[in-house]
């Protein structure tokens, strides 16, 4: 791995970020959308409901989780689709650079991505709706975390899909989120789904990340289990997913999607 | 004289269509070899397995005697390429650009190279520029200046003049000979414009349907095909014996 090859991927997005007033407004705007509009439905129920009356920012905090798995997973793709976009993508594969330094500069470049859009927003929580997001204490960082690494592993399987299918893979680069949104349980707690639903959300690191915030804020207590979970099954679907990039850049390679990508 | 492209019985099949059947050809270095052939004769094909961007069927790739599929990083530090079809990222500058790529092949002093092609391509003016605003004749030049970024030791040409005016095209030309001359470098030129072949390659490779169907110095073809020149050549070949004979 070299780090002057990933600091040079890394390079081209910061460029790219720095030199458009309309793009860093973009990663600040949505988020600060999403957070407040969460916030006020958040106050709603906290007066209305008993179920939110020890914890007002439960929903809230829950919103702000999900929007950085979003943000990480969106802003994987956007940088992925940027390279195809400015049909940049056959001089990024000519250049003498590994398909890991790819990637890690890619995981870098999102996180900061997603950072951007995000920290503003949560600083807009404190003083608009009295909620900050620290109350869950040390393990936010571990729920962060595991967010950040199943948002990465998202926009892996579908760059990996993009590789392998070309541009036309482009939608569901758009809705994987709305897909798994529903099996995540992350604004209500998982007996809210069918049975069934609940077997697949059971394999989803998401739902034990998203009940933990809930029983830290709620109960006021730490399952060190779900936690766990949750980063058995990230694990689990990282590993896949760097596999699956492999061996769709390898089919790329036999089918000629690589010298072929561009709008 | 050694053999900078050594490239031996590759084959390129797509499921039952066979892009490329089999071909072997070499450059040496300090030479230009022209890759001629009508739309869908495997030219783009056959650079694409040159760059590593497709998996021959079968057959090997020597790249200053380095297996390509066993040393892709050393060899695409060695090689790059330009082609109409791909673009540098339009929003950013000419120099962000260059810098990327600089790092990307890890060269050691990025602004005295930027500064060495920005003269000789005549782009010093325009490094502050966004690329995304150049006009076709410029982006050349500076999608030139990228794929001489890394010393490249071969160079792959796809179309590398089309679409510029005469007066850029001549310049991008006489460019690209001056610049063989002093660093002996390897070229494939992949070209549809027939004088810029003649007036640049040693010799050419005519492709069709996969094939190499006839190879030689330009002067030498012509002769032996009894034309004017090679665009009369190639129509021949490319059309069929019939046609003309």
């Amino acid at each position: 791995m070299s780090l002057t090859r990933i600091y040079g991927l890394f390079l081209r997005h910061f460029y790219l970020i720095t030199r458009s007033f309309p793009r860093i407004l973009d990663l600040v705007y949505w988020p600060t959308i999403q957070i407040t509009l969460w916030g006020f439905i958040s106050n709603f129920f906290a007066t209305h409901t008993t179920y939110y009356n020890n914890a007002v920012g439960v929903i809230l905090t829950c919103a702000i989780l999900y929007d950085f798995l979003f943000r990480t997973s969106i802003g994987f793709n956007m940088l992925f689709l940027e390279e195809i976009w400015s049909r940049n993508f056959t001089n990024l594969f000519i250049a003498p650079i590994r398909i890991g330094e790819i990637l890690t500069s890619l995981v870098i470049t999102a996180l900061i991505r997603s950072l951007i859009g995000l920290v503003p927003a949560i600083l807009l929580t404190s003083p608009l709706f009295g909620i900050s997001i620290l109350d869950l204490g040390i393990f936010l960082f571990f729920l962060f975390l595991s967010l950040y690494i199943f948002g990465i592993t998202l926009g892996i399987l579908v760059s990996a899909g993009l590789l392998r299918f070309g541009p036309s893979f482009e939608n569901i680069a758009w809705s994987t989120m709305f897909l798994l949104a529903p099996f995540g349980c992350i604004y209500y707690p998982i007996e809210t789904l069918p049975e069934i639903f609940q077997k697949i959300a059971y394999v989803l690191p998401l739902v034990y990340i998203f009940e933990e915030a809930r029983n830290i804020l709620i109960n006021q207590t730490v399952s060190i289990e779900n936690v766990y979970y949750a980063f058995i099954w990230n694990a689990l679907y990282f590993s896949i997913s760097i596999i699956l990039f492999y061996y769709s850049f390898n089919a790329a390679k036999n089918k000629g999607t690589l010298i072929n990508m561009g709008e | 004289m050694n053999n900078l492209i050594e490239v031996k019985h590759i084959k390129k099949n797509y499921g039952k269509k066979e892009a490329v059947k089999g071909i072997s050809f070499s450059v040496e270095e300090n030479e230009i070899l022209g890759l001629l052939g009508p739309n869908g004769s495997g030219k783009t094909t056959t650079i694409g397995m040159l760059l590593g961007l497709l998996k021959p069927t079968s057959g090997k790739i020597f790249i200053n005697n380095l297996k390509l599929e066993e040393n892709r990083i050393e060899i695409l530090e060695m090689i790059n390429f330009i082609s109409p079809y791909i673009e540098l990222p339009k929003k950013l500058t000419v120099r962000q650009n260059l810098c990327v790529y600089a790092k990307l092949y890890k060269v050691k002093d990025i602004k005295d190279r930027i500064e060495y092609l920005s003269e000789k391509l005549r782009i010093g003016e325009l490094l502050d520029s966004v690329t995304g605003e150049l006009s076709s004749g410029q982006k050349n030049r500076v999608s030139l200046a990228k794929a001489l970024i890394n010393e490249p030791r071969v160079l792959l040409l796809d179309e590398p003049t089309a679409s510029l005016d005469p007066e850029v095209g001549d310049f991008v030309r006489t460019f690209l000979e001056e610049y063989k001359k002093e660093k002996k470098i390897s070229i494939l030129l992949a070209s549809h414009n027939m004088n810029e072949v003649t007036r640049l390659c040693k010799s050419v490779l005519m492709m069709k349907d996969g094939e190499i169907i006839d190879q030689g110095k330009p002067e030498d073809l012509i002769t032996k095909h009894g034309r004017a020149n090679l665009e009369e050549v190639f129509l021949k070949l490319s059309r069929g014996k019939s046609e003309f004979n």
